[in-house]
């Protein structure tokens, strides 16, 4: 009983301290819809990945305009919940998917879980972006893959950081750099084919040759690479695979308030990889109305400049503007690698068992 | 227990046949709502998964099997799942069965405490178990930084990540609470004089063991171990996050098929080749234990433990002791820590390092700071995730008590009707823990998707999944302890006229009280614990928390991760009270009737 209780007060104190501090207290969340005023309330259904937010305001405008209930359902990461959507297809549980990405954007369109939609928004978008003419899938936003590096490591070790993807190959970089596993991780598919598109079919084993030669560390996933392995969280590698958009993050959500990003980014041009990520309306919906108004929604600048700083990636519509840390930080590729998701979906497994053969045998 | 005998002895004919006419009314009584449950939650969506998936193959059913087997990478694969589940299950025998005996021959101060404490690796996240032990074990971690310093190293000694070294290591982490808990309980009510005769007759300590004591703990050892290699044999998170890239079990290899590759047919055939081995495995068990099972006098706690005194017992006690708790308290104690440390990262000009204590963290937890639509509270999180977990521990008696009460009612007579059914179906149970989560969790997805059971968007689909996982382990704890109780006690209460239901009430529960508990324990426990399907199935608006850690870790910067170890430190303290919690409502422990 004494322990008992003991834990109970060290819970109960440890909770308390979790208790917003009066000053930043956040507005309560909206827990039950608003009186209806006029016409049946309906539910529109959006079908996701886990990484999906967006701030309640933003969303409570939509619902509060067409009169409807917008109900998130999220399946695990990208490519599960892309298999959800794919799977379900005749009996579809939602009106709008969004989150395929271009690595994914042929599955989803060889699967015709898509009805096409010419949103008028898509004229804000560059054409860059519009990677299915048919318009079944338009982009919402993007998000660049690219190495960060440890600025206070560099600058100690007095060392220049490394500005391309070749520099990681050489003598001065050697047992500086992890990477995810293109096999189980997205960021990782994204630099195997940046290695791709910038090496040619015929060169980027051989890039990749240098880089086990270098030491290079491999690891599954990005909270392994970034939190585990990467010298800012402790671990003995002071350049990382991660995303354009994570120095802005590492202000955001630093400990104490800082100047200036503590990570740089390598940005030279074929360094990186553009994750673009689509949204659709599904086959068959039965809102196929709301569903319209919904993708205009996403590629309105009302949505687009909350997206930043709910899911870390950078609005596609020309009209969305930055702000904050996001607007004085952030650094994209100009000219990101390139690789078409028709090139990608033919030969994913072959690349990756290419990669496996060389990187890790 | 002898004037129990004696009744029986008056008119055996009658009271045998009334037993079998009983046993095999309520045995095949019993089974209705186990495999009801199985039937629509765990055989329908299967069937429905993988029958989808192989639809979309376009050669047949047996082409993904043959190009499964034909491929030299998966037979590797293959290979190594079940190799490395034998090694990490041994290892895990070897440290959970010294700490079984301590826990049950024993009564020193503290115990339930540091069963608790012992029993939450099994909750905690992979991700943030692999950040645990990278703090110790890790290229900067403790240990290296410690043996660098001493024996002034130019290298760390240690290399920990990506080595079959860690996979080993965080299976016997995650994996001992389950040899300390049933062989440990099954062992505390075995009658001590059993062995001391033996050695009065002039056994020595070995032969002791190996013939008296082995034999008599063999079914509850044979029971934790099947468990225990299921769950390695089917381990993901672990091989993914701390083995690295070059290893791979079939668990893996069917995320990496279904999810990265969309082979669906490939992914369906090894989700069958994974199910068949543990079906396999599990007829073997069930073979085995039938000979190992005999029923025994168990004896009340009280009778059988005794008080640490002489010095060699308080030797074993310290060795034993202090392994545990380097093995599975070191590792988190250090997470916590952490989640209360304020670090300076590296600046300019200087080195960081310990820059004092704070709560930063947890305060942060209770706020939106991105105003987010999914932001959830720490309480509500945790009061979600214990609604989660006491839903499943109620659904997971409900179906598992009658099942193992059925399987350990087990007719003399080994061809009457309920002895067939209990020896087809003992196996059968066991199958969802060899079933991918991947697989399942899609099978969730797609087929439950029509009135009445449209559960496809319900809250309702993560207590279900849970209660699939956890029981198995309901079935494997309780059975051994029923199956111990000799049958005359049944008998004779069956004689003197009481009704099964009687029997049940006033011999069965009472004995198995103790079974109970730990039954209830690990439905808790895996509940609260369990990520994989829960991740696929779980509403955003009603996040678990480990799926609320899994949020937090998954972003960039200092204030994410800081939070990610507060709530794993707050997941850690609540599975412990939980444990705690649970053990206070004991039924009535054996000999208290």
């Amino acid at each position: 009983m004494k322990r008992g209780t003991i834990l109970l007060v060290i819970l109960v104190l440890l909770l308390a301290a979790c208790a917003p501090a009066a000053e930043t207290e956040s507005p309560p969340v909206q827990e039950t819809p608003q009186v209806e005023n006029g016409g049946e309330r309906r539910t529109l259904t959006v079908m996701t990945h886990d990484s999906f937010a967006a701030s309640e305001e933003v969303l409570q405008a939509f619902e509060e305009e067409h009169n409807v209930d917008v109900q998130i359902l999220t399946a695990g990461d990208a490519g599960s919940a892309l298999n959800r959507a794919i799977l379900s297809r005749g009996n579809p549980l939602a009106d709008v998917f969004y989150g395929v990405d271009n690595s994914f954007l042929s599955r989803a369109l060889d699967e015709g879980i898509f009805e096409p939609y010419e949103s008028p928004l898509l004229a804000d978008i560059p054409d860059e972006f519009e990677l299915d003419p048919t318009h079944h899938a338009l982009p919402v936003d993007f998000g660049d893959v690219c190495f960060n590096y440890d600025k206070a490591y560099f600058e100690e070790a007095g060392l220049e950081p490394p500005q391309h993807i070749e520099d990681l190959v050489r003598e001065e970089y050697r047992s500086l750099t992890v990477v995810e596993n293109p096999a189980t991780s997205s960021p990782g598919l994204s630099f195997l084919l940046a290695t791709i598109g910038h090496f040619g079919e015929d060169g980027y084993l051989e890039y990749w040759q240098g880089l086990v030669e270098n030491d290079l560390l491999v690891v599954n996933d990005w909270e392994t690479a970034y939190y585990g392995e990467f010298t800012r969280a402790g671990g003995s590698r002071p350049v990382v695979l991660s995303y354009a958009t994570s120095p802005p993050a590492e202000v955001i959500f630093a400990e104490q308030p800082m100047d200036e990003p503590p990570t740089g980014v390598i940005t030279a041009d074929g360094s990186c990889f553009r994750q673009v990520e689509f949204v659709g309306i599904l086959e068959g919906t039965q809102n196929r109305d709301l569903a319209e108004r919904w993708v205009d929604f996403m590629l309105s600048p009302t949505f687009q400049e909350d997206i930043p700083l709910q899911m870390f990636v950078i609005p596609v519509n020309e009209n969305a503007e930055l702000s904050g840390v996001f607007a004085e930080f952030l650094i994209t590729a100009e000219n990101p690698a390139e690789v078409s998701p028709e090139e990608i979906s033919a030969n994913r497994e072959a690349w990756i068992q290419a990669w496996t053969d060389t990187v890790l045998r | 227990m002898d004037r129990h005998g004696a009744a029986l002895e008056v008119r055996p004919e009658a009271a045998s046949s009334l037993r079998s006419r009983l046993g095999s009314g309520l045995g095949a009584l019993l089974w209705v709502l186990p495999l009801a449950f199985l039937l629509v939650f765990y055989f329908y969506p299967l069937a429905t998964i993988l029958q989808v998936s192989f639809s979309r193959g376009a050669a047949g059913w047996a082409a993904p099997f043959i190009e499964a087997l034909s491929s030299a990478s998966i037979r590797s694969v293959l290979w190594f799942t079940i190799w490395q589940a034998a090694v990490s299950t041994a290892l895990t025998l070897l440290v959970g069965l010294p700490g079984a005996y301590l826990l049950a021959r024993y009564d020193f101060p503290g115990k339930s405490f540091l069963q608790a404490l012992t029993g939450i690796p099994f909750v905690m996240p992979t991700l943030v178990v692999a950040a645990a032990f990278n703090a110790l074990l890790g290229p900067r971690g403790w240990v290296n930084g410690l043996l660098v310093e001493v024996f002034n190293l130019q290298q760390p000694p240690i290399q920990f990540v990506n080595t079959l070294g860690a996979i080993l290591l965080a299976h016997v982490f995650y994996n001992t609470t389950i040899v300390l808990r049933m062989v440990g309980d099954f062992w505390a009510h075995i009658d001590p004089r059993l062995a001391q005769a033996a050695q009065v007759l002039g056994a020595s300590r070995l032969q002791t063991l190996r013939h008296v004591v082995l034999p008599l703990i063999m079914p509850a050892v044979a029971a934790s171990a099947l468990l225990v290699f299921i769950f390695d044999f089917t381990s993901f998170g672990v091989i993914l996050v701390l083995g690295g890239p070059r290893f791979a079990t079939l668990e893996v290899e069917i995320y990496r098929q279904t999810v990265s590759l969309f082979n669906l047919p490939l992914a369906a055939a090894l989700s069958i080749i994974q199910l068949l081995t543990t079906l396999a495995l599990t007829v073997l068990y069930t073979w085995l234990n039938r000979r190992l099972s005999t029923p025994l006098n168990l004896r009340p706690r009280t009778y059988t433990q005794a008080r640490l005194v002489s010095w060699r017992s308080k030797l074993f006690a310290a060795v034993v002791l202090g392994l545990l708790l380097a093995l599975t308290v070191l590792p988190l104690a250090g997470l916590a820590a952490r989640s209360v440390t304020h670090f300076e990262p590296p600046q300019r000009g200087e080195s960081g390092g310990f820059a004092g204590f704070t709560l930063n963290y947890y305060r942060e937890l209770g706020v939106n700071r991105q105003s987010s639509i999914f932001y959830v509270p720490p309480a509500r999180a945790i009061s979600i995730s214990l609604g989660y977990a006491g839903l499943t521990v109620l659904l997971a008696l409900l179906i598992g008590l009658p099942a193992s009460w059925a399987l350990a009612r087990d007719p003399a007579d080994s061809r009457s009707a309920a002895a067939r059914i209990n020896r087809l179906l003992d196996p059968v149970l066991m199958l969802p823990l060899g079933t991918s989560a991947v697989t399942l969790g899609l099978g969730f997805l797609i087929a439950l998707d029509e009135p009445p059971l449209d559960l496809r968007a319900s809250p309702l689909l993560v207590p279900l999944a849970h209660t699939l996982v956890a029981f198995p382990f309901v079935v494997r704890s309780l059975t051994p302890a029923l199956r111990s109780i000799r049958p005359r006690l049944r008998q004779a209460a069956a004689v003197m006229g009481a009704t099964p239901l009687q029997v049940l009430r006033h011999i069965d529960l009472p004995l198995v009280g103790r079974a109970l508990i730990v039954a209830a324990t690990f439905a808790f426990t895996i509940s609260l614990g369990e990520f994989g399907a829960t991740s696929l199935i779980s509403r955003p608006e009603y996040p678990t928390v480990p799926v609320a850690i899994y949020r937090l870790i998954s972003r960039p910067g200092a204030l994410n991760y800081g939070q990610a170890l507060a709530l794993s430190t707050l997941l850690m303290s609540i599975t412990a009270a939980g444990m705690l919690f649970i053990e206070r409502f004991r039924v009535a422990d054996i000999g208290e009737f």
